[in-house]
């Protein structure tokens, strides 16, 4: 043991102060290009002796690591294994697999990369998605001699949905294959045409022997004479930096926290994409509220920030005092993201419970976290075929990737992954645990009517009661079926039927007739475009607030314009609401001769002004969820068939709960 | 935008995401480099002001160069500090003199540790540890939970990704959060040139010798250098192939001594 140091002296100076050299944060210092690279593949295609081959080749082992593996070898009674260098836990060196992710770092040609170690068994699956998640580059590989294998196909599977497109494939092992050329080159074709159908283009297909180092750094003219592209650490190298990560797109900022340490506000986030200034306008979804941005929070810079870019952490203050708190989104005025319950996407589920219909899970986007789920299986994606499953399914199992419908508990704010892919994929948590993941593939960006809400104080109160309860109370769940078409079409005779029907079947239903609102909540509104648009609108939230208690809502009005009625759908889905466009359709000659309230004789005269049909246009639906052909099918027919398909909607969908806790399907 | 503005960024993401999820954390805070960086970054994070304690495990085998340090910085940065020892183990005689390095570090260190998460109940416990340290430590989380019992279960560990963390605990078990995971020792360095970060002079040489990594004075060797710039260091790591922890003893005790150290708490 040295001695005891001595005491300091009273005047001692304990602390360094560095001369800074940093400049601006948003221009950043001297940079070296470094890239994150995932390592995928089949379990023993040769991950981690590729690894430890790089490191090697490259000179980037600390001393002492290569000896470290070289002794523990021996200890194993076998040849150096590349592998140990990574695999350092007692029970990998064991089992010689790899358990969990690994990230080590190497320099090539004035170039950093950090190599993240996924592991190939399946059960690691998580590992793997947790390491690819965070690559930029991907290198998947594949034994020369067993070729693909089913983890081949599911890592490549999971790398599209991941969002790394950038692959590059190492064939390895080729010393196996007696390093033939036909063998790599039938490999090539196979794996080029497999990673097509997942929209990924590899970027090279390399032939190599990690465990003899040929053409990892080191040409191999004597056993690859044949090859002439690029070595692995070439093909690397060309295409290092971090690039595509956070391209620009519309402002979003996830707001992570709001602090009051002192007397400002900050506001607290990250830039998910797109930038931000001083004096910027921002509106706070889901509330819409919008304020100034007063300053940018510059704490230990050398000059205060101006302007923040994507990818950054940032705070703020704004120039009025509206309220934040953690999981707003802002947007700039324009480029808004959607705000809905309902959510279209291919997830991805890892737990070994499976994820089942109509269970509760909770949906983590960004910083945003509400209850949601499934409410539709559309496709259940076999991650070795590619194929969709036939049979309807009522659950996703481990490791299986499926095209489903959520709906939430509160408004989500989000995007559609190709559009903004930080604001356009989220994490499924069920208990205390992350199970799963999606990309959202479907975005109704809305067509709101609805300006932003400008008073201040104005909060949205959130009853206790939720929308399921009210469905298992009721038997049934809301909807808005909104009728459209000419005046005599047949609307109303419908809507009459359907609401007799429907009410008999113990279903609660109502009519909103146009004509009955223009009577009174509509009394102020005459026939000019705007007054017809704001009609429009105020049946649309009147059927909502029905449906939303609970009942079938049949609206009857002509409401002619596309826009208008796309406006109703995109609110009632943003509030998780069943909508089905209903077109009535039937030929303004039918519909003139039936004239019901000689309304048609009057518009001929001039004595109605602006008729639809007539000197008002009427724009037909162009994706009506149903058409009913009122001029050439009888009533009974007609009513028969919107009944069928209201029944469809609003019906409660018996789960099987019985099968609850039973082991899940796998693929 | 550049690779450590990348790395500052998810660490103060990191941060934030850890004081919004968690009701009662606190930060060990050990002195070093990363820790000077790590109070940097939550300065940053939190808009000057950190909300939460930082704990000063004092083995009572502190340099006190380091101790005169930690009292520097405790009023330059307005921090509120605790300093717990672990009497307990110290009153039966534990220490270097008469124990091996791994059994020290673990009572004075993890036993500590313990001993201040019974008392103060924290469920989160933000560290400053890097993947590049140690082979272990390449395999950790950003949010790793820890059992009750303080332990890693490093085979079972929870997916991450896309920014979203285990943030959920059982009562009696905490989250370490790990906001430097992905920074080199280099990277570090960089940053402290980049910022300006002050840190304890013995970093630097007095008569030819520095120490490259700061702990217990009986097993903390310094290495030689003439080295007593930041340049410098960055030069010297850019060139050098000797491991960060080669000069603290306990990791070379024993084959997989770090592994067993961290199963059983150590940071």
């Amino acid at each position: 043991m040295p001695p005891a140091p001595k005491p300091v002296p009273a005047d001692y100076v304990p602390v360094f102060f560095p001369k800074r050299q940093g400049g601006a944060r948003a221009a950043g210092g001297p940079e070296e290009p470094r890239t994150s690279i995932v390592v995928v593949g089949h379990v023993d295609h040769g991950k981690s002796t590729l690894i430890g081959r790089l490191l090697a080749d490259t000179g980037s082992l600390p001393e002492g690591k290569l000896e470290a593996a070289e002794k523990a070898s021996r200890e194993e009674g076998m040849p150096l294994e590349y592998a140990f260098l990574l695999d350092a836990l007692l029970e990998e060196q064991a089992q010689n697999i790899t358990i969990d992710t690994t990230r080590i770092g190497f320099r090539h040609n004035g170039r950093s990369f950090e190599i993240i170690d996924a592991p190939g068994h399946r059960e690691f699956i998580k590992n793997m998605v947790t390491g690819a998640a965070a690559a930029e580059e991907a290198i998947l590989l594949i034994d020369a001699k067993e070729g693909l294998r089913e983890q081949t196909r599911r890592h490549g599977l999971l790398l599209s949905l991941l969002g790394v497109s950038r692959v590059i494939v190492a064939v390895n092992k080729m010393d196996l294959v007696d390093w033939k050329e036909d063998r790599f080159r039938a490999l090539e074709r196979e794996i080029r045409e497999y990673l097509g159908g997942l929209a990924i283009s590899p970027r090279e297909v390399i032939p190599i022997s990690a465990r003899e180092g040929a053409n990892v750094m080191r040409r191999d003219p004597k056993n690859l004479s044949w090859w002439k592209g690029l070595t692995l650490l070439e093909a690397l190298t060309a295409a290092a930096g971090r690039q595509g990560v956070q391209a620009e797109g519309p402002l979003r900022f996830s707001v992570q926290d709001v602090y009051r340490f002192d007397a400002r506000r900050v506001v607290a986030g990250k830039l998910e994409s797109g930038r931000l200034k001083v004096g910027d306008p921002i509106v706070f979804f889901p509330d819409r509220k919008s304020s100034r941005i007063k300053t940018i929070e510059s704490w230990g810079e050398e000059e205060s920030l101006k302007e923040v870019g994507p990818g950054q952490s940032v705070a703020v203050t704004l120039e009025e005092q509206i309220f934040v708190e953690r999981g707003h989104v802002g947007s700039l005025p324009d480029h808004s993201p959607v705000e809905s319950r309902e959510v279209r996407a291919r997830i991805f589920w890892l737990d070994p419970e499976p994820l089942r219909l109509q269970a509760p899970v909770q949906l983590r986007l960004g910083t945003q976290s509400v209850e949601a789920r499934i409410v539709a299986i559309d496709r259940v994606v076999d991650a070795e075929k590619l194929e969709a499953a036939n049979e309807a399914r009522e659950e996703v199992g481990r490791f299986e990737v499926a095209e489903v419908r959520l709906r939430c508990r509160r408004p989500l704010v989000y995007d559609s992954h190709e559009k903004v892919a930080a604001t356009g994929r989220f994490a499924l948590q069920r208990g205390a645990r992350i199970g799963g993941g999606g990309i959202i593939t479907e975005a109704d960006y809305p067509v709101s009517l609805a300006k932003a809400v400008t008073g201040e104080h104005l909060t949205w109160t959130e009853g206790r009661v939720s929308s399921e309860a009210r469905a298992s109370h009721f038997g049934h769940e809301g909807a808005v079926i909104w009728l459209t078409g000419l005046s005599g079409s047949g609307k109303s005779t419908i809507a009459v039927a359907l609401e007799s029907l429907l009410f008999r079947r113990g279903i609660g239903s109502m009519i909103l007739d146009g004509d009955n609102l223009r009577h009174g909540l509509c009394a102020d509104l005459g026939f000019s475009l705007e007054d017809r648009a704001e009609n429009i609108r105020r049946a649309g939230e009147v059927a909502k607030l029905m449906a939303e208690s609970g009942l079938v809502v049949i609206s009857s009005l002509i409401s002619p314009l596309q826009k208008e009625r796309e406006a109703v759908r995109s609110s009632c889905h943003a509030s998780g609401l069943n909508f089905s466009e209903v077109y009535i359709d039937a030929p303004i000659a039918a519909c003139e001769k039936r004239d019901p309230r000689g309304l048609y004789q009057k518009a001929r005269k001039g004595e109605i002004k602006g008729f639809t049909g007539i000197d008002s246009p009427y724009e037909p639906p162009q994706k009506a969820d149903l058409v009913l052909h009122t001029a050439t099918e009888k009533v009974e027919e007609s009513v028969g068939r919107l009944l069928e398909h209201v029944l469809g909607l609003v019906q409660l969908k018996e789960v099987d709960r019985a099968s609850a806790g039973g082991p899940g399907g796998q693929i | 935008m550049s690779y450590l503005q990348h790395l500052e960024d998810q660490s103060i993401y990191i941060l934030r995401e850890a004081f919004a999820n968690f009701k009662n954390m606190a930060m060990p805070w050990s002195m070093g480099k990363d820790s000077n960086t790590l109070i940097w970054l939550a300065k940053k994070a939190f808009a000057g002001k950190i909300p939460f304690p930082l704990l000063h495990i004092d083995t009572t085998y502190e340099f006190p160069e380091m101790l005169a340090f930690r009292e520097w910085a405790r009023k330059h940065y307005e921090i509120d500090l605790i300093v717990m020892v672990n009497e307990e183990a110290r009153k039966r005689g534990v220490g270097y003199e008469t124990h091996d390095p791994v059994t020290v570090t673990h009572e004075l260190k993890s036993a500590a540790l313990q001993q201040a998460l019974a008392k103060y109940k924290w469920d989160a416990l933000v560290t400053g540890i890097r993947r590049d340290e140690d082979s272990t430590r390449a395999k950790e989380r950003y949010f790793s939970p820890r059992t009750a019992d303080n332990e890693w279960e490093y085979r079972d560990q929870p997916p991450e990704f896309w920014g979203q963390f285990t943030t959920a605990v059982k009562p009696g078990e905490h989250v370490r959060v790990q906001p430097l995971l992905d920074w080199t020792e280099l990277d570090i360095w960089e940053y402290v040139r980049r910022e300006g970060i002050p840190i304890p002079k013995m970093y630097f040489a007095e008569n030819g010798r520095r120490y490259r990594s700061l702990g217990c004075w009986p097993i903390t060797k310094s290495i030689e250098s003439s080295v007593d710039t930041l340049e410098g260091i960055v030069e010297e790591l850019k060139t050098t192939k000797t491991s960060e922890r080669a000069g603290r003893a306990q990791d070379h005790h024993e084959r997989n001594a770090m592994q067993k150290l961290r199963a059983k708490g150590f940071m």
